[in-house]
């Protein structure tokens, strides 16, 4: 319990820091202004949200293979955190957008996969809902969230290839890219920060699901018995 | 040698299964029917205006109608108790889902060749000038569809709300496929129509990747 309590505080502050760091330290951008800093917010979300994907994708593998339970609670674990980021990017997407492109939205390669890439994983956790025994569910939704990941590189080709507004990549972009020194050590700080509370929300989700399961156990018994 | 053998004999069994009561095919036929006459209210279908919505809405009306038709594929097994007779009868259960989405492509193609005459008409967009290449493109995207969709089914036959959740789970993953068949189609019915080859290659990819997938994890979608 200590130590859960020292995490906490240990990533609120370096949030905190975080949050100072993308408003104060790093330079304002010369053509976007202000708005540009959410920037340290959006796409630390989105590397984030990718981490907690594969760590579902190799949860999903660990559990075909050896189908210890806690697999599965980390899958879905990961899963959950991983929508959570994935939608913060979703929102402050447009919120950038509206002011620098002058539209909220636009059916460009980065959102449009993206917005698919949510819509894979609400269905994983959709699925998860529909199948009352745990064994199954697990292994189930274990082998969906395997296809659905396959599947998220072909949807980044397919959508990439035949069409795309979104800023180039600014990190192992095309050459001529790249970020003010300042602005590029605020964003991996960013992300740091962002990962800690990635881990903090992943520690507490999976021990839920641990007591879940067990409560589920005892309420058989006490059932059966 | 023997997963051909077992293969073929399954294939002949879902064919025959299909063919006695042919109670997928035609509703599959009159759904797609249906999407594309109610699909020519939502725009002017004129000539130019059909060449560019045209090959979208006709793989989209296709993605709907194999979202409904795959439904059956594995809950007919369930329904009738024969899912546990099939896995016995064959060595690698790779056979059953070979077999099943070898029909379910045949299927697909079946209906679409039915149609597409059709859509060309109604939608005065000429279609025999490219008829090979339209094959191809058909046959690639049937294909992925099936490999998809007949994994899919087996997971969905097993979950509640099953007739809802086969499309939730199947459309997402289908993105690939939707925007490189409609793109490639779109270019064979340009009025000076091309090969896009990078969309043809990018389908074939999709069906390699999910087949060694669906030949990996396979057998455990069908764990009792």
């Amino acid at each position: 319990m200590v130590r859960q309590v020292i995490a906490a505080v240990v990533v609120l502050l370096l949030m905190a820091f975080a949050a100072y760091a993308a408003l104060f330290v790093a330079p304002t951008e010369r053509s976007m202004g202000v708005i540009q800093r959410i920037f340290y917010l959006h796409v630390p979300s989105a590397w984030t949200a990718f981490t907690a994907f594969f760590i579902c994708f190799l949860a999903n593998l660990q559990y075909v293979f050896r189908r210890q339970p806690r697999w599965d609670w980390l899958a879905v674990a990961s899963a959950e955190v991983g929508l959570a980021f994935t939608t913060v990017v979703l929102v402050t997407g447009p919120i950038w957008a509206h002011p620098v492109w002058g539209i909220w939205w636009t059916w460009d390669a980065r959102l449009t996969s993206t917005f698919v890439l949510w819509l894979l994983y609400v269905s994983y956790l959709l699925l998860r809902t529909l199948i009352e025994e745990p064994d199954r569910r697990a292994l189930l939704s274990a082998l969906f969230g395997i296809f659905a990941f396959i599947d998220v590189p072909l949807v980044f080709g397919a959508i990439r290839w035949w069409r795309t507004q979104h800023p180039q990549p600014v990190i192992l972009g095309a050459p001529g890219s790249g970020l003010h020194p300042t602005m590029r050590a605020v964003l991996f700080f960013c992300w740091i920060a962002m990962l800690g509370l990635m881990t903090l929300l992943l520690r507490q989700r999976y021990q839920l699901e641990a007591m879940r399961a067990e409560l589920d156990i005892v309420r058989r018994e006490s059932e059966a018995a | 040698m023997s997963l051909l053998s077992n293969t073929s004999a399954l294939l002949g069994k879902e064919l025959r299964t299909e063919f006695r009561s042919r109670e997928l095919l035609t509703t599959t036929v009159v759904f797609i029917l249906m999407v594309i006459v109610l699909f020519s209210f939502t725009f002017d279908p004129t000539s130019a205006e059909s060449r560019r919505f045209g090959p979208g809405l006709l793989w989209l009306a296709f993605l709907f109608a194999a979202s409904l038709m795959l439904q059956p594929c594995f809950l007919r097994e369930q329904t009738n108790d024969t899912l546990s007779a099939l896995r016995l009868s064959v060595d690698d259960p790779f056979a059953i889902f070979l077999a099943k989405l070898t029909a379910n492509t045949l299927f697909l193609l079946l209906t679409e060749f039915l149609l597409l005459p059709i859509f060309s008409v109604l939608y005065n967009v000429p279609v025999l000038p490219v008829l090979g290449w339209l094959i191809l493109v058909l046959f690639l995207g049937s294909l992925g569809v099936s490999i998809a969709g007949t994994a899919l089914s087996a997971i969905s036959a097993q979950a509640r709300m099953r007739e809802l959740l086969l499309p939730l789970l199947l459309l997402p993953l289908l993105t690939p496929v939707l925007v490189a068949s409609t793109e490639v189609t779109a270019a064979l019915l340009d009025p000076s129509p091309y090969v896009q080859w990078k969309g043809i290659g990018f389908l074939a990819v999709f069906d390699v990747v999910f087949l060694t997938a669906l030949w990996l994890f396979g057998e455990y979608l069908l764990e009792e």
